[in-house]
């Protein structure tokens, strides 16, 4: 089995952003960690290897800093990691990122499965697994909870979709691409072995003609979306009311009213 | 001068912190108001081989270097102290003495598996009589043929009532012309007959920790269970203690920035006379020196780890990391309640068992007041370092990570 698994380095979950007059956000100091979201989709890729043998190589398409959310997940366990970049690549939204993911798991040859994470946490357009999966051919599996069965020999998976009104079963064959969500697994942590791996590793860098990708469909040109405008939102203002009675139930009831009232409930 | 952390150091932090942040944060309170040690998190620690981060693959670590292991220590008590102190008397204490004093023997039978954590250790030094003044200790070790006799009772230890392997100091020559020169080291083991532990109640802070007192009745310990030589022992614990405070000093810098942390997201939520209390000068002069102090704190001990990673003696400046940091710590806890008001003096915040736990770090491995002493000591020339029969090895990653 190759299994890969992309990943995308985000802000720390702590960060906090701004933007300035000019549009340019900005996360400040704060460090770049391996998106959170991804850690899911390296623990089930790791979870599968070792159950049905193979390598599992990780891949980000991103500039230099990318590098630490490739060490994380070669920290966690990963045999390999490649980040793509070009200076052309800056500025790439959801069409032009799937299309380089995709050039360089066509690269590769021989994947049999591709892993991605729910959503990344700064941008948030729970895009990129489907459309790298369209751009393959290959069945687009999101919102996976559960790997049913992976069956290498005879070249299909079996998963459970979370979906909003309940969840469905569905099976497809390989080479698949599966989108992991929260609950799937719990994301081990590092091991101070695959520290010391990740921190001597080499980390090959593709750039957009190793992975044989046109450049003019890349990067700020490349996109389908514009960037009009970019703001903050403005902060939320809210009132908090404290209820005040004698008894407990006495509050109860000035809530429900309260909130009948406000048509809530 | 390069004060940037490696890549390995960068990712060692991340993982103590993230294992902090999941494992211990979300249920601390529960187990510090019921005075209980976390014995979940502990175990998990060990697994992810935390317990012996600085010992070399061979003797069962995970093969990191001195400053991973501050790292570390400054991680786990950003969260909270009771895991520390495992640390520190674990692998400061312990584990170091084994690897710095022990022969190939002795360190295959106790340093392999405690530093794979299979067998968690202590220190016991301290005695109901003897704290500060280390010679006055009354316990006594009787050669007998192939054994020792240890008897005797020591109190305040941590761990007492989980470990399973404690070194002792016991008397060899309680007559000894030089006191110091009478005192030996031994490997003493839970299962031994005569060995009784419990737990100390009514502590004022490290309540998700467990300290206790050890009672030795007629112990018998083999020879082979003695580190170093007879007569070595005030050595040992001395070195042992360059170890150990240096994880104290490296966890009150994390105590620190937990009080920073905690002031600066209360006086942003705070408002008084129409504003963020951080807006107020006093009270920015309190964060001022939050800020101050950790950067210092932080330093000394980057600079105490790294003595070590090249093999250099650090009793002073280990001794002065430790005396900062841990005086710094207490004001920053006792500063960060204040800036929380009437809020910080309640458990529903972190930051009252901060206070509490930051007084602990003042008073074991060395008083302030004993600190102080140590570097008028250096400082006067009243004291130096004479080389040890056994130092603490440089840190050489070929040989630690093979
Ligand atoms: C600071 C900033 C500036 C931006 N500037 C622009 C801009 O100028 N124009 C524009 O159109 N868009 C811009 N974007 C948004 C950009 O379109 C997306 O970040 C990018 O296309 C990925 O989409 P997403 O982050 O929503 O990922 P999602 O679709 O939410 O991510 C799903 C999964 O896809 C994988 N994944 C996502 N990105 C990568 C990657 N790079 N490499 C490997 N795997 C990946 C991960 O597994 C992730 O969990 C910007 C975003 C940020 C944060
Ligand atoms: C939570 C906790 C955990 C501990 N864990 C361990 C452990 O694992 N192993 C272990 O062996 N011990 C442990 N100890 C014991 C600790 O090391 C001792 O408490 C410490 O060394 C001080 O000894 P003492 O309490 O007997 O105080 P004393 O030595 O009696 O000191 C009392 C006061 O006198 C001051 N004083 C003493 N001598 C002088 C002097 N010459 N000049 C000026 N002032 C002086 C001291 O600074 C102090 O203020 C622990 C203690 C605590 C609170």
């Amino acid at each position: 089995m190759h299994i890969v698994v992309c990943t995308k380095h985000t802000p720390d979950t702590e960060a906090k952003m701004t933007v300035d007059g000019a549009g340019n956000v900005s996360w400040g100091e704060s460090p770049l960690i391996i998106n959170p979201w991804d850690e899911y989709a390296v623990e089930e890729a790791l979870v599968l290897r070792d159950e049905h043998g193979g390598k599992v190589t990780v891949i980000s398409m991103g500039p230099q800093e990318a590098l630490e959310a490739l060490k994380h997940a070669v920290a966690m366990g990963c045999d390999e990691a490649i980040r793509i970049w070009d200076e052309t690549c800056a500025g790439s939204d959801t069409l032009a990122t799937s299309y380089v993911l995709a050039r360089a798991i066509e690269q590769m040859g021989d994947v049999d499965l591709v892993l991605f994470g729910k959503s990344a946490i700064d941008a948030q357009t729970w895009q990129v697994g489907a459309a790298v999966a369209k751009r393959l051919g290959a069945p687009s599996l999101m919102y996976t909870i559960k790997v049913v069965e992976l069956d290498p020999d005879a070249r299909s998976i079996t998963v459970e979709r979370l979906l909003e009104e309940g969840r469905q079963v569905v099976s497809a064959t390989l080479p698949a691409v599966v989108g992991t969500t929260k609950g799937i697994n719990e994301p081990r942590y590092t091991s101070f072995i695959g520290i010391r791996k990740a921190a001597k590793m080499e980390y090959p860098a593709w750039s957009l003609d190793d992975v044989g990708a046109e450049s003019d469909k890349v990067g700020a040109s490349g996109s389908g979306v514009r960037w009009p405008e970019v703001f903050a939102p403005p902060a939320r203002e809210g009132e908090a009311e404290m209820i005040e009675a004698e008894t407990v139930e006495q509050q109860a009831a000035i809530l429900v009213d309260k909130l009948l009232a406000e048509k809530v409930i | 001068m390069d004060f940037s952390l490696t890549s390995e150091q960068e990712m060692t932090r991340q993982m103590v912190r993230e294992f902090a942040e999941r494992k211990v944060s979300p249920v601390i309170k529960e187990y510090d108001r019921s005075h209980r040690p976390n014995l979940d998190a502990l175990g998990r620690m060990a697994e992810l081989g935390i317990l012996g981060i600085c010992i070399p693959v061979r003797y069962g670590g995970a093969g990191m270097d001195y400053i991973c292991l501050g790292l570390a220590c400054e991680e786990l008590e950003r969260v909270d102290t009771s895991l520390r102190v495992v640390m520190s008397v674990h692998t400061g204490l312990n584990c170091l003495g084994l690897f710095q004093w022990g022969s190939e023997q002795q360190k295959q039978r106790w340093l392999v598996p405690q530093a794979r954590g299979e067998r968690y250790a202590a220190y016991a030094l301290t005695e109901p009589g003897a704290g500060s003044d280390v010679v006055a200790l009354a316990a006594t070790a009787r050669r007998e043929g192939d054994v020792y006799v240890l008897n005797g009772e020591k109190m305040w230890i941590s761990l007492a009532a989980v470990a399973h392997n404690f070194l002792v100091f016991a008397k060899t020559d309680p007559r000894a012309a030089k006191a110091h020169r009478g005192i030996s080291a031994f490997m003493v083991e839970r299962e031994m007959a005569g060995v009784t532990t419990g737990d100390i109640h009514g502590k004022l802070g490290v309540r998700a920790g467990s300290t206790g007192w050890i009672s030795l009745a007629d112990v018998e310990v083999p020879v082979e269970n003695r580190l170093g030589e007879e007569g070595e022992g005030f050595k040992i614990a001395m070195s042992c203690l360059d170890n150990g405070r240096y994880t104290v000093a490296a966890g009150a810098t994390g105590l620190i920035r937990a009080s920073l942390e905690a002031s600066v997201a209360y006086a942003h939520e705070r408002r008084t006379f129409g504003r963020e209390i951080a807006e107020h000068q006093l009270i920015q002069q309190m964060i001022a020196r939050m800020a101050r102090d950790y950067e210092m704190a932080r330093l000394l001990c980057w600079k105490a780890g790294w003595l070590k990673n090249q093999g250099q003696r650090n009793t002073r400046e280990t001794s002065l990391a430790k005396w900062f940091a841990t005086e710094a710590s207490f004001t920053a806890a006792s500063d960060a309640v204040q800036i929380h008001g009437a809020y910080g003096y309640s458990d529903e915040y972190d930051v009252e068992r901060y206070l509490r736990n930051a007084k602990g770090a003042c008073i074991y491995e060395g008083t302030s007041q004993i600190h102080e002493l140590i570097q008028a000591g250096y400082a006067l020339d009243h004291r130096g370092d004479r080389p040890l029969r056994c130092e603490l090895p440089a840190y050489d990653p070929g040989y630690w990570q093979t």
